[in-house]
């Protein structure tokens, strides 16, 4: 039987990045599991609050968490950000009894912080396994370049997320590995991209943005693959200024890491959603012999 | 009836001005068995001890209860005097009427202090009548230390033992002794070379009659007690006959093969069969055996053939000896953290990402490049180089919580041997603050930034990537407030000190105390610095933090002078306030050898005539015993009592109240 598991899209997921969704659970079931998602869930709230008493900005993931655990004891979310918050409240409800007590019943409920918060990621990792990804593979992606852009959310803050080694992670690259690109280490990958300020500071996401690119194009990536909706619009967005200043410089593709999974495990290229990135990876898949078709 | 004395001392007004003292003495004295009550202002005062001693004398007292301050302020005083008016000292007793008693009840009528004190006053009354007489415990004391470490601190307290005219055994685990010390190139804040002053040292530990070597060995166990230790201290396999190698060094010569030195911290290889550095002590070389063909696959074997004396044994195994003293000295020393911990920092992915060690290393004219500065990548020489201070230092979430110490100190020192042999290169320090308390100590950091132009940045870094053959570090500069990104050629990590690996494990034979950061407790951190809560083990050196080089020594000394004192008379005295096991209904159990956190108690098996064991008995070593009374509350059958504090005294005392 198909394994199956507890999935929390976030809004973000069922509005701009639904590519991001739709490969995610397209993969699963090439795979060999099933992203059943859950019956009733909100926004997780999209920001951890800064300061530890604004409790209230917990009721939104801490009902997500309460709902979820009466559908099983593990939930999956694909969003970095999601991840993040949901993973962080979860910690809080478990190990702050007193906060614990008053979510609860500003919530009207009685959430104990059982529930086990997982990256599908992780899914990919510590459920499947790389080996058995590998295995699944159908269109190996020989000879990508891709450089893994972790962000922030995935991994920190380290003690409270714990997918990986906040400082230098591998999970990516060992899953880009299976997959049979070649990955790029750069040393932007766990930078900033400049997250949320992308609606009043663009300067700011254009500059912190900006170097994540050129610094993973000068280590030799042709293929950035992320986890993020945030991240991705603001690596594409920031491209255009590149272009301008870098002689030569025509862009290079952002994908989320399902786009690329599922592109090897061998699901319809139709369905895989590339016709929304802003610069597009056919050409590189043409020139790679990954897809047939002219550069 | 017993013929009891009672003194209440007023000390000064510290608690007649709440007590009572004169009708404290009053009521005594009504109590039967009670002949003899005064109060004075001091009783401490020496014609307050006097007044005691006459009292006994003149009213034949048998037993007298001063009722004045804490016992553990001057009972030993009252003792004193009571002995020397012919009275056992322990049937003086004390009553607490001050700590918790005068200075807390403010009652200026002095009648809440005045009921107190004739309350307790009236318990010890009850438990003093029911005191036996004790004698001291004599213990003999076997005069010779072990000293386990031969690093600075060990070093220097098996010298100064020796020189005590006391025999030393002193354990090391690695081939040589020496320690950390002798790694470093230069000491601050002088700067003088650490070899040229610690090599001497080495060869004095090494020639002097009264002190024993045992390198490349470990304690194994640990049994016995203060004066009477008994120690197995593993040899472990050298592959060369000790007594008779030569040191020529023919056979390193010899070898073919090579593995990464130890002693270079990774820097370079030294051959299988080695001695970590040239000035080894002893000069005798091992042999790697986990990396040796010829242990491993029968291949090989020059370093036999070249042999001029056939001292090498490849069948050597380990061995155990066993060793009867009477002190031990720990002193075990530290390590860094494992740098690789800091993945932002890049070590073990960037070549030239280097630890303080290495550095060190770098910097000694006996090192791997003679004591030029050359970076690792390439062997250049590094024009500039970036020194991160409080790598896992002073950071709770990532490393330590605790300040390394040192590193201050070592960093500017770096600075300053780079700047004497690099003329054009620059250095930059990142820095929490700069800790530099000590003799002439904030004097050396000055001159490393005015004089050498050091580059001080207060402000963490980041990242460190590399990029076209630089090392880029990414860090904050928080005085200007302002994000710095340094091109330097080379980075040097001044990595937290922490515990050695198996400190705790060690601890755990020696029975002493560790933190959680598995460094050693000392007794008192003020008043006994050196002395652990097991009588006859004492301390020094890193083993219990960080600390500098002249701290260590003068640990060191501290603790000789310990074992020395403790090895000055034939016996020692101990108080006989000890656990005693009731024969007759002691029913071996054994929760009380579970439960004594001293390993005081020993089982004892009783024989008959035909010398089968009929039956277990739980006997106390009193040498060991501590009298803490944790066996006594564990004991199912109530048959363990503690002297001076037996169930039937304390229970009388209750019954008083």
């Amino acid at each position: 039987m198909t394994m199956k598991i507890p999935y929390y899209p976030g809004c973000t997921l069922n509005t701009v990045a639904k590519g991001f969704d739709a490969t995610a659970r397209e993969a699963a079931l090439k795979i060999g599991f099933e992203m059943e998602e859950l019956k009733l869930w909100n926004c997780c709230g999209a920001t951890f609050p800064l300061t530890p008493d604004n409790l209230i900005a917990l009721s939104a993931p801490a009902k997500v968490l309460s709902n979820a655990r009466k559908e099983g004891d593990t939930v999956t979310t694909l969003c970095s950000v999601c991840y993040n918050v949901l993973k962080r409240t979860n910690k809080v409800i478990k190990d702050d009894k007193e906060k614990r007590g008053v979510i609860n019943g500003f919530i009207d409920s009685e959430y104990d912080g059982s529930l086990s918060v997982l990256h599908y990621l992780e899914v990919l990792r510590d459920k499947i396994g790389f080996a058995r990804l590998k295995e699944a593979v159908k269109r190996p992606l020989k000879g990508i370049k891709a450089a893994t852009y972790y962000g922030c959310m995935l991994l920190r803050p380290f003690e409270d997320i714990g997918i990986d080694d906040a400082e230098k992670p591998t999970i990516f690259e060992n899953m880009l590995s299976a997959l049979g690109a070649t990955p790029v280490d750069f040393p932007n990958k766990i930078e900033c991209c400049g997250a949320h300020l992308a609606m009043n500071n663009t300067d700011v996401v254009e500059k912190l943005s900006g170097n994540v690119m050129t610094s993973a194009v000068d280590n030799g990536a042709e293929l950035i693959v992320t986890s993020c909706p945030l991240c991705q619009y603001n690596l594409e967005k920031s491209q255009k200024r590149l272009i301008e200043e870098r002689p030569g410089y025509t862009g290079v593709p952002v994908v989320y890491f399902t786009q690329v999974l599922g592109l090897a495990i061998g699901a319809d290229i139709n369905t895989l959603g590339f016709e929304k990135n802003e610069y597009s990876i056919m050409p590189l898949l043409h020139r790679k012999g990954i897809v047939a078709g002219e550069d | 009836m017993p013929r009891i004395g009672v003194f209440v001392c007023q000390c000064g007004n510290n608690i007649a001005a709440t007590v009572d003292t004169k009708k404290v003495a009053e009521e005594m004295a009504k109590l039967p068995g009670v002949v003899y009550t005064t109060d004075y202002k001091f009783m401490c005062s020496s014609p307050g001890q006097e007044m005691l001693k006459k009292a006994i004398i003149d009213n034949k007292l048998d037993g007298v209860i001063v009722s004045a301050c804490s016992p553990h302020m001057h009972e030993k005083t009252f003792r004193k005097a009571s002995e020397a008016a012919g009275l056992n000292p322990y049937r003086c007793e004390i009553t607490n009427i001050r700590e918790q008693c005068s200075w807390v009840h403010h009652d200026k009528t002095k009648k809440t202090g005045t009921i107190k004190s004739t309350d307790l006053t009236r318990m010890v009354i009850e438990r003093l009548k029911r005191n036996r007489p004790l004698t001291k415990i004599k213990i003999p004391v076997r005069k010779k230390a072990l000293v386990i470490g031969g690093g600075i601190a060990g070093i220097q307290a098996a010298l100064d033992i020796a020189e005590g005219g006391r025999e030393v055994i002193l354990v090391e685990k690695e081939p040589s002794i020496g320690g950390n010390m002798a790694r470093l190139s230069e000491t601050f804040p002088t700067m003088d070379c650490s070899q040229c002053i610690l090599t001497p040292k080495m060869v004095e530990a090494e020639l002097n009659e009264r002190i024993t070597l045992y390198t490349y060995s470990e304690v194994e166990k640990v049994d016995g007690y203060i004066g009477n230790f008994t120690v197995q201290i593993r040899k472990k396999a050298r592959y060369v006959d000790e007594a008779l190698c030569t040191g020529c060094g023919e056979c390193i010569e010899k070898c073919p093969f090579k593995a990464e030195s130890q002693f270079e911290v990774g820097l370079t290889k030294r051959k299988i069969i080695y001695t970590p550095f040239p000035q080894s002590v002893p000069n005798v070389p091992v042999i790697d055996a986990p990396n040796c063909p010829k242990i491993q696959k029968d291949k090989c074997g020059a370093c036999a053939i070249v042999c001029g004396p056939k001292c090498i044994d490849f069948k050597q195994q380990d061995r155990i000896e066993t060793v009867d003293v009477g002190a031990i000295i720990v002193a075990t020393g530290y390590q860094n953290m494992a740098n690789e911990r800091f993945g932002e920092y890049g070590y073990g992915r960037i070549k030239d990402v280097i630890s303080g060690m290495q550095f060190e290393r770098l910097a000694s004219s006996s090192g791997p490049t003679g004591g030029e500065i050359r970076r690792p990548s390439d062997g250049k020489i590094p024009k500039s180089v970036v020194f991160i201070q409080c790598v896992g230092s002073r950071d709770e979430k990532k490393g330590v919580s605790y300040c390394s110490k040192v590193c201050c100190m070592y960093t500017a020192k770096h600075t300053m041997l780079y700047s004497h042999k690099v003329h054009d290169g620059q250095s930059y320090v990142f820095y929490m603050d700069i800790r530099s308390g000590g003799k002439r100590y904030e004097e050396f950091v000055r001159k490393a930034i005015e004089h050498d132009h050091a580059m001080y940045l207060r402000g963490r870094v980041s990242r460190v990537y590399e990029k076209d053959g630089k090392v880029i570090v990414q860090g904050a500069d928080t005085l200007s407030g302002s994000q710095v990104e340094i091109e330097a050629d080379m980075v040097v990590l001044a990595t937290a000190i922490v515990s050695r690996d198996g400190a705790d494990t060690l601890a755990q034979k020696l029975g002493i105390g560790y933190d959680k950061y598995r460094f050693y407790n000392e007794y008192h951190p003020k008043l006994k610095p050196v002395e652990t809560v097991t009588a006859g083990i004492f301390l020094a050196g890193t083993c219990m933090g960080p600390m500098d080089i002249p701290e260590s020594v003068a640990q060191g000394s501290a603790a000789a002078s310990k074992a020395l004192a403790l090895f000055s008379a034939d016996e020692m005295t101990r108080k006989p306030v000890t656990a005693l096991v009731n024969r007759a209904t002691c029913n071996a159990c054994w929760d009380c050898l579970t439960a004594c956190p001293y390993t005081a108690i020993e089982r004892e098996d009783v024989r008959n005539r035909q010398g089968e064991t009929i039956r277990w008995l739980a006997r106390v070593n009193e040498g060991v015993c501590q009298g803490c009374g944790v066996c006594v509350a564990a004991c199912r059958s109530k048959s363990i009592d503690l002297r001076g504090y037996t169930d039937e005294q304390v229970f009388a005392a209750i019954n008083a109240f």
